[in-house]
Formats: C-alpha cells, sequence, structure tokens
C-alpha cells in the first residue's frame, strides 16, 4: 500500500511540475490558462488520492478525499471564470506568424 | 517516508518558484491572477504534507479546507471586477 501511495504522489507532483512549466513557457493567455487549469486539477487529485492511501481508512483520509471532490469541482469553475472575463474583455489570441 | 514527504514538499516548492515568474512578470493582470490561483492550489497540498510530516493530519485538514475554500472565492472575485472593470491588453501576445 506505501508503494501505491508513492507512485500516486510521485505522478501527481510530475503532472503540477510539468503545469508549472506549461505556465512559465507558453506563449499566449489562453494556452497558459490551459495548461494551469487542466494540469493542477489531475495532479493535485493524485497526490491526495495518494495521501488517503497512506493514511488509510481513517476520517482523515475521507476528509482529505472530500477536499479533492471540493477542489475538482472549483478548480475549473475558477478557470472558466478567468477565461471568460478575460474572453469577454477581448484579449488578443496567439496565432501563427507568417513569414 | 518522512524523507520522501519532505522531498516532494520541496519539489512543490519549486514548481512554486516557477509560477511565482508569471506572477511577478506576467504582461497582463490576468495571467498574475491565474499565477496566484495555482500557487494556491499547490499550497493546499504543501500544508496536507507539513501535516504528515509533523504527524498531526487531523489539525492541518481543516486548515487545508479553509485555504481551498478562500483560494476558489478570491478567484471568482477577481474574475467578477475584472469582467466589470475592463482590462488593459498592450502587448499581451509576446
Amino acid at each position: 500500500m506505501t508503494l501505491l501511495s508513492i507512485a500516486f504522489i510521485c505522478a501527481g507532483v510530475f503532472f503540477l511540475l510539468m503545469g508549472a512549466i506549461g505556465l512559465l513557457r507558453f506563449p499566449d493567455f489562453y494556452t497558459r490558462m490551459h495548461a494551469a487549469g487542466k494540469c493542477d486539477t489531475l495532479g493535485i487529485l493524485l497526490v491526495f488520492i495518494g495521501l488517503a492511501l497512506y493514511g488509510g481508512l481513517n476520517l482523515s483520509s475521507v476528509k482529505i478525499l472530500s477536499i479533492g471532490l471540493f477542489i475538482f469541482v472549483t478548480s475549473p469553475t475558477a478557470t472558466h471564470a478567468i477565461a471568460r472575463s478575460a474572453f469577454k474583455n477581448e484579449m488578443p489570441i496567439w496565432t501563427k506568424e507568417e513569414n | 517516508m518522512h524523507a520522501f514527504f519532505i522531498g516532494i514538499s520541496l519539489v512543490i516548492l519549486f514548481s512554486v518558484l516557477l509560477c511565482l515568474y508569471r506572477v511577478l512578470r506576467g504582461p497582463v493582470i490576468i495571467d498574475r491572477i491565474v499565477g496566484v490561483n495555482v500557487i494556491g492550489t499547490k499550497t493546499i497540498a504543501v500544508i496536507l504534507l507539513t501535516g504528515y510530516i509533523f504527524g498531526r493530519v487531523e489539525f492541518f485538514i481543516d486548515i487545508a479546507f479553509v485555504y481551498a475554500l478562500i483560494n476558489f472565492i478570491g478567484t471568482i472575485a477577481f474574475a467578477k471586477y475584472f469582467d466589470r472593470k475592463g482590462v488593459k491588453h498592450e502587448g499581451a501576445a509576446r
């Protein structure tokens, strides 16, 4: 069970790191948001599943999974709200240069 | 397992450092809001890992839950505010 939780936590940290690199390197606001929203949700969910498996079946792990469920609902909602606010303000969209 | 949790926390804090560059240098205000949202999401994981390092998870879980709530509500509030106010975007696509 400990090895399984280590595998889950390592996968989650990998996704968090890739999301951070995407947030750093992408050229446009919308592409950055694409990297930040999805990688963060999946990474944090995998880390929480790993921590709950490490703790075993008790009240703490149920609470950790409920926080994970909350983030699974709210993080895409927040990302959608920010992207909608940017799109309504006519933020320019990055296109490939023709040259 | 103790050393593993400390190492994982350090890796997550390094990725927070990468996001902090976007918060400080972001060309538009909305880039900064996205960076703060991502940093808040990573902080929840760091708080839970701190609970496992110190061996008292049941106290740190409530702190993590409150942090998740404040992160979500703050991001929604900023999105609504800049929805009304408008965003200056000179040089947004570099």
